[in-house]
């Protein structure tokens, strides 16, 4: 239940749009990290800044709407977010110990 | 007297024994079959030979215990709308004779090969093979409609391919087979189509049926004229089965096979089931007088041609298939000046004196060898008595020389001929006047004069064993003694006519003026002086040309005169039928290879392959490896999905 009358006066100072700016700037930065960068752990770094770009969005939009249903939301995506960064981490763990490095140029034996 | 077919009558025995009389046969084939290698050659051929004898008791069981005329219904095999075809037999005087027949024959050439095939190595395969024929043709003559009929002439025919081509390392034997199978289903394709046309016509193919409705008189929508047609069609099928005029080339090339076999199926049994065809559809036949005149007309013309071929061979089991063409053409000759019975009547005697050439020529063969060229015998009677006495009664059988069983049936055929037309009897006469000229021709080249084979072949002359003497022995007696079933004058009463008469009860009804005239006594006794007394000259001419002048036949390759050239090859008429049929159908099948499997067919299938395996090659490209790549690929996808389902907000 959104009531417009319960969210302080003071939220509505940095007005949404700049939130949603700034989210989505995060968000496309983060993007092109993943497509740019050849370092495994910076691409996990970029995906870890894309999820953040996310929280960022939902808790502005939890605070601008009273609604607690967005902030529940970033809990859950950040919980995930670990568990994702664990494996993935595992994962290129495994990598480096094969290859000495974690280029990702290197990952290409399934070439057709 | 018995009388003519009830259609309710049912079978005084049990079902078995009529199982059983094609089924020990079949089960023979089985058994030789399967076990073919396990099995010594003398428990193959006891196998064989048990089963033939087991058919033939019970035939005989049937025969004495005969009373009327029946039909054993087995199953119920087509049942489609108003097509009802029952698997049915029918037993009557003229198959009861025919399993007696080819039962009796039978048996006794499988004892004789027992002796002739010891030494082959396919002893098994030989007694199988030889074990269907047999319940092939006896399907064949015990069906009760056409379409049995049907199944047992294709049956036959396949074993005679089987049979001919049993040597099957020998390429020119197997060709002989390919042309025997492939000239018969130009006669089967005949067949085919008058059977599919009497059902049309009477709406069944059981003969019961059909020859009631051919009596009386209905012929569904069509007139008369459509028995013509349909008995046209099945002679066409009995040419190519009793190898008439065109059809014949293949039955001197099926001399490949094994002696057994020319002695069984090429004498005695499977050309007979052309005859069987037309005797079984007399009522039919005789309602076509056209049809008549064309099957008396080859059968006359076969056997003169065949009778002049078989002057010049040098091989003696080809003057045996010459003959035989030509003995058949007399049969033929008989259905077509309607002596039904004196048809049926030679081909009883045919089938002994016959057969009982043909193990003879086998025992010779055996002597000497493996030499069939008579060029190469000679003065053969000291060291194979038997085989000599017991041919030398087989070809006065065949030259028609009384008391022997030839005689009365020739002379029965002759005396209808006689009735029907002067001009055909003048030819039959001189047919058979060159029928005993060449049996004797072959009697004289390879049983009398010195011995012209090398040193080895001198040296292995032998006697055959008793397993092949025997057989010839009893084939002896029945062609010296089986003449006088049929022979009126000397002991009463034709006792074959009377036992086969109510096979003929409908044509006799359509036409009694063919079956009431009995020519006058003196008529009579002046065909049979004037038939003996031909066959006697065409006996001393070949005593004069091969015993008293000691006139041998040339090489191969010697010259010869332009008719004697053209005797010699047969007519040409191999070559013909290879120039004008066989060349063109090859060169249409090499031209459809060609243009339209390698041309058409080949590269549409192919086509297709490929066009499979470069769409794969397309697709490929997507699986490029690298991480890179898949992860732009993904944003493009994601962005893709969004703008398409969010875009229209």
């Amino acid at each position: 239940m959104t009531n417009a009358s319960i969210v302080p006066a003071v939220i509505h100072e940095v007005p949404l749009q700049y939130y949603v700016f700034f989210a989505t700037a995060l968000f496309c930065i983060g993007v092109t990290g993943v497509l740019i960068r050849r370092n495994a752990i910076i691409i996990f770094m970029c995906i870890e800044l894309m999820l953040n770009a996310v929280n960022i969005l939902l808790t502005a939009f939890a605070a601008y709407r009273a609604d607690p249903n967005g902030q529940v939301f970033v809990f859950f995506i950040m919980a995930v977010a670990a568990a994702e960064v664990s494996v993935g981490l595992g994962i290129i763990v495994m990598i480096y110990r094969n290859f000495q490095n974690t280029d990702v140029n290197l990952l290409s034996r399934l070439k057709g | 007297m018995q009388e003519t077919v009830l259609p309710g009558a049912t079978a005084p025995f049990s079902t078995l024994l009529y199982v059983l009389i094609p089924g020990l046969p079949f089960l023979g084939f089985l058994l030789n079959g399967l076990l073919n290698k396990k099995l010594s050659g003398t428990v193959a051929g006891a196998i064989g030979t048990l089963a033939v004898l087991g058919s033939f008791l019970l035939s005989v069981f049937l025969f004495v215990n005969f009373k009327y005329q029946y039909t054993v219904n087995l199953f119920d095999w087509i049942s489609v709308g108003s097509l009802q075809i029952p698997f049915s037999y029918q037993i009557d005087q003229l198959s009861l004779l025919m399993l007696l027949l080819i039962t009796g024959v039978g048996t006794l050439i499988h004892i004789y090969s027992i002796g002739y095939m010891h030494h082959d190595e396919n002893v098994g395969k030989f007694f199988s093979f030889l074990n269907l024929f047999v319940f092939s043709m006896l399907i064949l003559v015990l069906g009760a409609n056409f379409v049995i009929l049907f199944i047992g002439w294709e049956g036959v025919g396949l074993c005679s391919y089987l049979l001919i081509g049993f040597w099957n390392k020998n390429t020119s034997y197997n060709n002989a087979a390919k042309k025997a199978f492939i000239i018969n289903r130009v006669g089967d394709l005949g067949f085919l189509l008058g059977i599919f046309l009497m059902y049309l016509t009477f709406n069944s193919v059981q003969y019961a049926e059909v020859f009631q409705k051919a009596s009386l008189g209905q012929f569904g929508n069509h007139g008369v004229g459509v028995v013509t047609v349909i008995t046209l069609l099945l002679f066409v099928g009995a040419m190519g089965k009793s190898a008439q005029l065109p059809l014949y080339t293949w039955l001197p090339d099926a001399m490949a096979g094994p002696t057994p076999v020319s002695a069984l199926i090429h004498a005695a049994t499977m050309v007979t089931a052309g005859i069987y065809l037309v005797l079984r559809s007399n009522v039919l036949f005789t309602l076509a007088p056209q049809t008549l005149e064309v099957v008396g007309i080859i059968g006359l013309a076969t056997a003169l041609f065949a009778a002049t071929i078989g002057l010049a061979q040098n091989d003696i089991k080809k003057v045996l298939a010459y003959s035989t063409v030509s003995q058949l053409g007399y049969m033929f000759l008989a259905l077509g000046v309607m002596g039904y019975t004196s048809s049926f009547f030679h081909v009883l005697t045919h089938a002994f004196f016959k057969a009982l050439l043909f193990l003879g020529a086998g025992s010779v063969i055996h002597a000497m060898s493996n030499e069939q060229d008579m060029r190469r015998m000679g003065g053969l009677r000291k060291a194979l008595p038997i085989t000599f006495l017991t041919m030398l009664i087989g070809c006065l059988a065949i030259s028609g020389i009384p008391p022997f069983a030839g005689f009365f049936s020739k002379d029965e055929i002759l005396s209808h001929v006689y009735e029907h037309s002067k001009v055909m009897w003048i030819i039959g006469v001189f047919t058979s006047f060159l029928t005993a000229f060449y049996m004797f021709r072959l009697l004289f080249l390879t049983f009398f004069g010195e011995f012209r084979g090398t040193e080895e072949q001198r040296h292995h002359l032998h006697e055959s064993p008793a397993s092949m003497t025997l057989p010839l022995i009893v084939l002896a007696i029945l062609s010296a003694v089986g003449g006088f079933m049929g022979a009126p004058m000397f002991v009463g009463k034709h006792y074959l006519a009377d036992f086969l008469a109510p096979i003929f009860t409908y044509s006799r009804q359509i036409m009694p003026a063919a079956f009431n005239t009995e020519p006058e006594h003196s008529t009579e006794i002046m065909l049979m002086g004037i038939s003996v007394a031909v066959a006697v000259f065409g006996i001393g001419l070949a005593y004069v040309l091969y015993v008293a002048r000691a006139q041998r036949p040339v090489e191969d390759d010697a010259q010869r005169s332009a008719p004697e050239n053209l005797v010699y090859h047969k007519y040409y008429i191999d070559e013909l039928y290879d120039t004008i049929i066989v060349k063109p159908v090859m060169a249409l099948s090499t031209g459809l290879y060609k243009f339209v499997e390698n041309g058409i067919i080949d590269p549409i299938a192919n086509g297709v392959g490929r066009v499979t395996l470069a769409g794969g090659q397309l697709l490929r490209a997507v699986q490029t490896g690298s991480v890179e790549t898949y992860l732009i690929l993904m944003v493009i996808g994601i962005v893709l999905i969004l703008g398409l389902n969010f875009g229209r907000l």
